[in-house]
């Protein structure tokens, strides 16, 4: 009996303990990520296209099976832009008779994070991997390509130059920028986000053009090359 | 016998008119502003964002004298398998993975708007 009543005690302290340091971070990602970043999947089946206009940032929800920590604890302390026309390009559009400009002041600025703070967030956000098996069905060990051969592939046959940067001045301007993407991003997520980028999202801007695996490959080799070559 | 060949008419004639007539001109609207401005402007004149190192210059939706010359199926075809499908650009990517045919229906008839009904 007094054995029951002790670890009752115990019990009740334990649910009105602190928080823990895991807690404390997932509270401050809910709280300062979460209004413009996706924290958790979106119901994609119950929502229509229209929903992409309103997105503010990309979703983080499987930000673990996306980025390298590295690069992300890097990132939050000094946040360049990655995307010049920004997440919704539309909206950060001006009409011009010449043609269309970027708004560049209606494009808004990521905070900036102190060391400890982006190390924790960072960590938090790598935890979230709800894709892993999707991640470990690619079958892509990164190769070498010749840069003008990857070059032609990237845009004269396949058109990627149309929306991405591949260069620090060359490219279009609506999709991310892609010189620092090796160095952004894990090979895998590159490979399998390419070859179905609907998978990963059903309302993506990016066209699921149902590449076969080899010219994903060349693709990602060629993205590989291309960045290494940018360091 | 005649009656069989009247139904198969039938049928060609709605999964043909199905691709256009039934397209949801404010639908496509949307989509164009979501899928298509970026590189077509977002007053379809053909000056999107992407333009500057673009080496072929995407179509100018609102030339009326050009898209009259294309009927809804090539507009559908392009939107669906990309520019190569119709001996254009690369540049137009295929976007038939990430659209329905109601949705590619949706675009052809604010193509139509866009370019013919001023």
């Amino acid at each position: 009996m007094r054995f029951r009543f002790i670890l009752g005690i115990f019990f009740c302290l334990g649910s009105i303990s602190s928080p823990t340091f895991s807690e404390n971070v997932e509270a401050l990602v809910v709280t300062e990520c979460g209004n413009c970043h996706a924290l958790e999947e979106p119901h994609y089946e119950q929502l229509t296209v229209g929903e992409r206009v309103n997105r503010k940032a990309p979703p983080l929800f499987y930000a673990g099976n996306k980025f390298n920590r590295e690069w992300l604890v890097s990132w939050l302390q000094n946040p360049e832009r990655i995307r010049p026309a920004g997440y919704f390009p539309p909206a950060h559009v001006i009409a011009g008779s010449d043609g269309d400009v970027v708004d560049e002041g209606s494009l808004p600025e990521h905070p900036k994070l102190a060391n400890q703070e982006a190390v924790n967030i960072a960590d938090f956000l790598m935890s979230l991997t709800p894709y892993s098996s999707r991640i470990d069905e690619v079958q892509y060990e990164p190769g070498s390509i010749s840069w003008k051969m990857g070059n032609l592939n990237f845009g004269k046959f396949n058109g990627c130059d149309a929306c991405h940067r591949d260069a620090p001045d060359y490219g279009g301007v609506s999709g991310p920028e892609l010189y620092t993407v090796w160095e952004r991003l894990q090979p895998e997520f590159i490979f399998s986000f390419i070859s179905n980028p609907v998978a990963w999202d059903p309302h993506t801007l990016m066209p699921h053009k149902e590449l076969n695996p080899g010219v994903v490959k060349k693709l990602v080799d060629y993205l590989k090359v291309n960045g290494e070559d940018e360091e | 016998m005649k009656s069989i060949k009247f139904l198969t008419i039938l049928i060609g004639l709605s999964s043909v008119t199905f691709s256009h007539a039934d397209g949801d001109v404010a639908e496509g609207e949307k989509l164009y502003g979501i899928y298509c401005t970026q590189c077509h402007g977002v007053s379809g004149n053909g000056k999107g964002i992407n333009i500057p190192d673009m080496s072929v210059l995407p179509r100018d939706h609102t030339d009326t004298g050009e898209m009259s010359a294309r009927t809804d199926e090539e507009l559908a075809k392009a939107i669906k398998h990309g520019g190569k499908s119709v001996n254009k650009s690369v540049l137009m990517p295929a976007w038939e993975g990430n659209l329905n045919d109601e949705q590619v229906a949706d675009l052809v008839a604010y193509l139509r708007k866009l370019c013919c009904k001023k």
